[in-house]
């Protein structure tokens, strides 16, 4: 290698293959949608009736993240064009030239079939099976299919994410329950209401990049519309799995007080005109999405908190 | 004679070399681990008596 590849004021683009840092790679697992994996699957996993070993519980949640990780490599890989195209995404390692798109494939398939298999030796086929199929999904089905093609993209892709929990509980029971399957109802019916109320605030980058965006292909009002029809089946939902395993008195205090508040919010984005909304600076719908983060956790540690007051005798119905 | 600097391309190698050497050494640890309570676990033992009783 001569001298002149070791110019460091050269820019980040004109990096060669096989250049990237460590954290560059890490950046292409989406860290921050993997902390919501982790969360929700470890609730999934604990919250189940089967006791786990501490180590393979470990392990399961480890490969689940990794299986996570790997999804968002392949999601980033797939869509290198459109993240150069907007302001939020122009950062990440493929577009700003950090990583390659092939070593992005590479690095995505190699940690999709290791978290596959490893999973499947750790806990069982079914577990593997769904994280398989999680995988495939959110890379195949969502991203290169029905992304850039319907406005209901954020339905869609809600369901990859809502797999975790449900992944947890199977590598917990080798089983699929209605308890685990109420987990990924709360995460999916929560997804677009939680999108669409950022999607009324952030303008702009989605119709830059040709991303079909339900506030622009069916426009705000019918946008609002949506926040408020998912959110009634959302509540309805969420109160409802109070009655189950899953559920108890803390949690059944806890989806009141969180639906009550949501429900209120997703009422005042329905009522709202756009004129007024522009003028105090989406003052309800920033109010509604900060709220809906602190839903989806609220709700999940009320499960966590229910099973492990089982432990003591405590929790659930009695 | 006079060592030259570590270049900043030098650095990052390293840097993404130790985290790679880290993440295997933990899955090492971890596949251990795992082997350690797969072995000792009832089910397991029950799979070992039923072959020996064979």
């Amino acid at each position: 290698m001569s001298d002149a590849s070791f110019d460091s004021a050269r820019p980040a683009a004109a990096l060669q293959p096989g250049e990237a840092g460590f954290g560059d790679f890490f950046a292409l697992l989406k860290p921050r949608v993997m902390t919501l994996v982790v969360f929700t699957a470890l609730v999934g996993l604990l919250a189940a009736p089967s006791p786990v070993h501490p180590v393979v519980a470990l392990a399961a949640i480890l490969f689940i993240a990794v299986g996570g990780g790997a999804a968002g490599a392949l999601n980033m890989w797939w869509e290198a064009d459109i993240d150069a195209l907007m302001k939020r995404t122009s950062k990440r390692p493929i577009p700003s030239g950090r990583v390659t798109r092939d070593e992005a494939f590479g690095f995505g398939m190699a940690l999709a079939a290791i978290s596959v298999v490893m999973l499947w030796l750790a806990t069982n086929a079914l577990a593997a099976a769904i994280l398989a199929f999680t995988i495939f999904f959110y890379v195949v089905i969502y991203t290169m299919g029905l992304k850039r093609w319907t406005p209901q993209n954020i339905v869609i892709g809600g369901a990859a994410g809502a797999f975790p929990p449900m992944i947890g509980w199977a590598a917990a029971t080798g089983s699929i329950s209605l308890e685990s399957v109420l987990m990924f109802a709360l995460i999916f019916l929560w997804t677009p209401p939680h999108f669409w109320a950022l999607a009324l605030f952030m303008r702009g980058d989605y119709d830059q990049a040709g991303v079909p965006m339900l506030t622009v292909t069916h426009g705000r009002r019918s946008t609002r519309r949506h926040v408020l029809a998912y959110t009634v089946v959302l509540a309805a939902m969420a109160l409802g799995a109070a009655f189950t395993g899953i559920g108890g008195p803390i949690y059944l205090s806890v989806a009141l007080v969180f639906n009550a508040l949501f429900l209120r919010d997703a009422v005042a984005i329905w009522r709202r005109e756009e004129t007024v909304a522009e003028a105090d600076g989406y003052r309800v719908e920033k109010r509604a999405f900060r709220l809906s983060l602190w839903y989806l956790f609220a709700h999940f540690s009320a499960i966590l908190a229910e099973a492990t007051l089982d432990g003591f005798g405590l929790g659930g119905w009695g | 004679m006079s060592f030259r600097e570590n270049h900043e391309l030098h650095t990052r190698r390293f840097g993404r070399n130790l985290g790679l050497g880290l993440v295997l050494a933990a899955l090492v640890a971890l596949v251990f681990g795992l082997t350690v309570v797969k072995v000792t676990t009832d089910d397991f033992r029950m799979l070992v008596d039923e072959e020996e009783t064979q």
